[in-house]
């Protein structure tokens, strides 16, 4: 990371140090000798590691296709689905979405009290999305619709939970971030972590809308 | 308290792994106790194994593929010597050990030897050749170091603490599902990999990241060199295939560790969707492997004919070509699945498309060494031979990309020779070439050429003598990973790829000759310049070693061939540059961060295996302490004074300046 940031003038990081005017600096840096700012450079590699996760979403989603009709004689997606439960979760997730943006917005402009506030809010609505999912998931293996049920339900419970796993960990990031800005303040590095933060939330919305659709509509109108 | 783990794990019973096993404890132990005694460790501890500098974890992967490919050898020796004596008889390894040994062979020397072997040589050059400091994120690539040194000891526990895999080195269900493995080799095979895995992902990452972001001023994307160009192609496969490894070996593992269905026989399971999705990531992995050794080639066969690589532009576009066009052959691993003769055809067609971006590059390298002055040192030897005995797979492979007689070779030993052909033939002699052309770059000294050429010959005509019958013999009807056969046509044949087998161990034996001899004379195979080969690309316009800092100031890159555009001008003025105005440097610190997740890893991995799950929520808890502890850290660089840069980079320019006057004195 040392190139650009030799480009970039900084170095050490401090509370208040100068390398907080990232934002300010982003036409001088690109002309620095064509070398990238080190936001630019986090920000991109950070799409390229999401962009690869879609694409091991993407595998359980073909896996789910190919299992979907592989019921072996048990329930079917429209017989387990209850689409009340799935819309107020998905609520929960684009909301959570919206304020995950806010808070974005207040570390950029450096409102520590729209920062904490706008990141408790995606953390509860975070947390309020997994509880659904969860209730959902003991639900149906209560009802003898668990994941060694039939393929289809392997499928099934892989896909979603791979996405509730994800937003778990998006939790534990969340809280972390929350304490690494509480500690040490809108430092470069911390921001930089912020905008990944951001990315990986909202890349979790992007595939919740395709499980949504693939997984809870056209099961559900089956 | 211990899971599975019990006494019982421990072969006492086989003499063979439990030898094995305790010559490799010796040793261990042996060069532990030696780097202790020596009081190597702390210099161990802060110069390498918290290193973050590209160029030494280059370095360190190269060493973990050549220690694998040891062991990888000797699976390979075990397997040729099994089939030599195992007419009319059982040999002298029972089918357990057999089926384990060539499962090891294969996860072995593709995950451990080939990826980390072009994993390292572009971690060592790349960011050289880019004219920059240093990957995007150093601290991710000593993670991802260390990650692939956790999968590769996983492996090597299982040698002696369980077993390994039976089931090949892809583990086809339902043979690889928990009723009929039930043993824990299968989930060694996944646990390794898994860990691996999520290394060379971040890898991919980083690679890409930096390919495409980092340069120094002036290399525009065309022109960079090719070795660049295909290490982005390679790490742009690798974040589009590996995801899907990850996805598939997580439903193998579903499917083993909580009785899920994805591909078991019962409850509509599917074990062909195993097949397509393994071969989604699979085929894409051999062009992984290839793409880098395509690029070293290219490197290593324009410096040593002293001219520009023909047809830069058509090369670039077929590396691109064949990135797109490796995930649209996956199918023809398994024409025999019975998809009907429409979807064959297509992946059967679509596979013999993929040979013509290949030939374009052999024609392009034929086309440089035209009208060039050849100068035959080590790595082009390794060049020559790669372009005949890649010819030699390439048509192999268009042979069993057409179905009709893919039905007929499936699974026979001529699909065996054909991949060994293009992997030996190909990757290792790619690795091997730019390990020779490099080794001066990393290390200051060249490797010794008289034992290099030697061990060249071995390896080559070691390779014909060993795989040329195997085509033989699957032509003859004979199935792979035979334990034991009782058709008389085949001894003679399984005879003669023995010898060829030991024809390569004299070729190994040779490497390793070459290596000590070369470190004892190193005075004299010293390269003071840090251009011993009449380089083209920036990596030679640095000392050798490189400092920490690869150069002191970011070089000016006007065209194509950087370095040698740079001599030129030098040439015709008499003498170097200005000297520039040094400024300090600044460098990442070092950092424990890959080393410390390694270590928890293993423990995770280890404990996975095993089922004893206390140790594994323990070992998360710790790697998620070792991230928080890294995010916490206030100083993540260090910084290099201006007088120091001036004092290293003077060095090497009064060198460079007296071999510019003996060049002209020569001239």
């Amino acid at each position: 990371m040392s190139t650009f940031e030799a480009a970039a003038g900084g170095g050490n990081l401090n509370r208040t140090g100068h390398e907080e005017s990232w934002d300010r600096r982003i036409p001088a840096e690109h002309t620095d000798g064509g070398l990238m700012s080190k936001r630019i450079i986090v920000g991109y590699g950070f799409w390229i590691f999401l962009l690869s996760d879609i694409i091991m979403f993407s595998a359980f989603f073909a896996s789910y296709a190919v299992l979907v009709g592989a019921t072996a004689g048990g329930p079917s997606g429209r017989d387990l689905f209850n689409l009340r439960n799935v819309a107020i979760e998905t609520a929960c997730l684009l909301l959570s979405s919206f304020t995950c943006g806010l808070a974005s917005v207040g570390a950029r402009t450096r409102r520590e009290s729209w920062f904490y506030g706008a990141m408790t809010v995606t953390c509860i609505l975070g947390a309020a999305f997994l509880y659904i999912e969860v209730h959902e998931f003991v639900g149906m293996v209560a009802r003898g619709a668990g994941p060694t049920r039939s393929a289809f339900l392997s499928a099934f419970f892989t896909l979603v939970g791979c996405h509730g796993v994800h937003v778990t960990a998006g939790l534990l990031w969340l809280l972390t971030m929350m304490a690494q800005v509480f500690a040490k303040g809108f430092r470069a590095d911390i921001l930089r972590r912020i905008l990944c933060f951001g990315l990986f939330w909202h890349t979790l919305d992007i595939i919740w809308v395709a499980i949504f659709t693939v997984v809870y509509l056209m099961g559900a109108g089956q | 308290m211990l899971g599975k783990l019990s006494w019982a794990a421990i072969p006492f019973d086989q003499p063979i792994p439990l030898g094995a096993a305790a010559l490799v404890g010796v040793v261990i132990i042996g060069v532990l106790a030696w780097i202790t005694l020596k009081g190597w460790l702390p210099y161990l501890w802060q110069e390498w194994i918290t290193s973050v500098d590209h160029k030494r974890i280059g370095i360190m992967y190269i060493l973990l593929a050549m220690v694998m490919l040891l062991r990888g050898f000797i699976d390979a020796i075990m397997m040729r010597s099994q089939q030599a004596l195992a007419f009319h008889s059982g040999g002298y390894l029972p089918p357990e050990h057999y089926d384990q040994i060539f499962s090891a062979h294969g996860t072995l020397m593709i995950f451990f030897v080939a990826m980390p072997f072009m994993i390292g040589l572009m971690n060592l050059v790349m960011p050289l050749q880019l004219g920059v400091r240093d990957v995007a994120f150093p601290t991710l690539n000593s993670v991802s170091l260390w990650l692939t040194a956790t999968g590769a000891l996983l492996v090597n526990i299982s040698l002696v603490v369980g077993e390994f895999a039976r089931t090949g080195w892809l583990p086809f269900p339902p043979l690889s599902e928990i009723t009929y493995s039930p043993g824990v080799g299968v989930d060694y095979y996944l646990w390794s990999l898994q860990i691996s895995g999520v290394g060379t992902l971040l890898t991919g990452v980083n690679f890409v990241t930096t390919v495409l972001k980092i340069h120094a001023p002036g290399m525009t994307y065309m022109r960079m060199p090719v070795f660049c160009w295909t290490t982005l192609a390679t790490n742009l496969l690798i974040v589009a295939a590996f995801p899907i490894l990850t996805a598939t070996l997580a439903m193998l593992l579903l499917d083993r560790y909580l009785g899920f269905h994805f591909f078991t026989n019962e409850a509509g399971g599917n074990m062909m969707m195993f097949m397509n999705l393994i071969w989604a990531w699979g085929h894409p992995e051999v062009y992984i492997l290839i793409l880098p050794a395509f690029g070293i080639f290219s490197e290593v066969i324009s410096t040593f004919s002293g001219k520009s690589l023909f047809g830069y532009r058509s090369m670039v576009m077929a590396t691109m070509a064949i990135c797109l066009l490796s995930f649209t052959v996956w199918l023809h691993h398994f024409f025999t699945m019975g998809a009907g003769a429409d979807v064959n055809a297509i992946f059967g067609i679509a596979s013999a498309i993929i040979a013509v971006p290949t030939g374009v590059k052999i024609f392009n390298w034929l086309f440089t060494m035209y009208g060039g002055r050849v100068v035959y040192a080590t790595p082009i030897l390794w060049s020559l031979g790669f372009m005949v005995t890649f010819v030699i797979g390439g048509v192999t492979g268009v042979l069993l990309a057409v179905p009709p007689a893919d039905f007929v070779l499936h699974n026979s030993l001529f699909l065996v020779a054909h991949f060994h052909n293009v992997i030996i033939g190909g990757v290792l002699f790619g690795a091997f070439a730019g390990y020779s052309f490099w080794f001066p770059k990393a290390f200051g000294f060249r490797l010794h050429e008289g034992l290099g050429k030697a061990a060249f010959w071995c390896w080559f005509v070691g390779f014909y003598v060993a795989f040329v019958p195997l085509y033989m013999l699957g032509l003859m009807g004979m199935t792979r990973r035979m334990q034991h056969y009782d058709v008389a046509a085949w001894h003679p044949w399984l005879l003669i790829a023995a010898g060829g087998a030991v024809l390569i161990l004299a070729g190994i034996i040779l490497q390793i000759a070459q290596l000590a001899v070369s470190i004892r004379r190193r005075e004299e195979l010293r390269d003071v310049t840090g251009d011993p080969w009449n380089g083209r690309s920036l990596e030679w316009s640095t000392s050798s070693p490189p400092p920490a800092f690869n150069f002191a100031v970011l070089p000016l890159v006007a065209g194509r061939d950087a370095y040698w555009a740079i001599k030129q001008r030098a040439r015709q003025r008499g003498k170097l540059g200005e000297e520039p105005r040094y400024t300090a440097i600044e460098m990442p610190r070092n950092s424990p961060t890959g080393f410390v997740c390694a270590f928890f890893a293993s423990f995770m991995g280890f404990a996975l295996i095993w089922h004893i799950w206390w140790m594994v929520a323990l070992a998360a808890l710790g790697a998620y302490a070792t991230f928080v502890v890294f995010a916490w850290r206030d100083r993540v660089e260090y910084l290099i004074p201006a007088d120091e840069v001036a004092r290293i980079d003077r060095a090497n320019r009064e060198a460079r300046g007296e071999a510019l006057i003996h060049a002209e004195a020569a001239s």
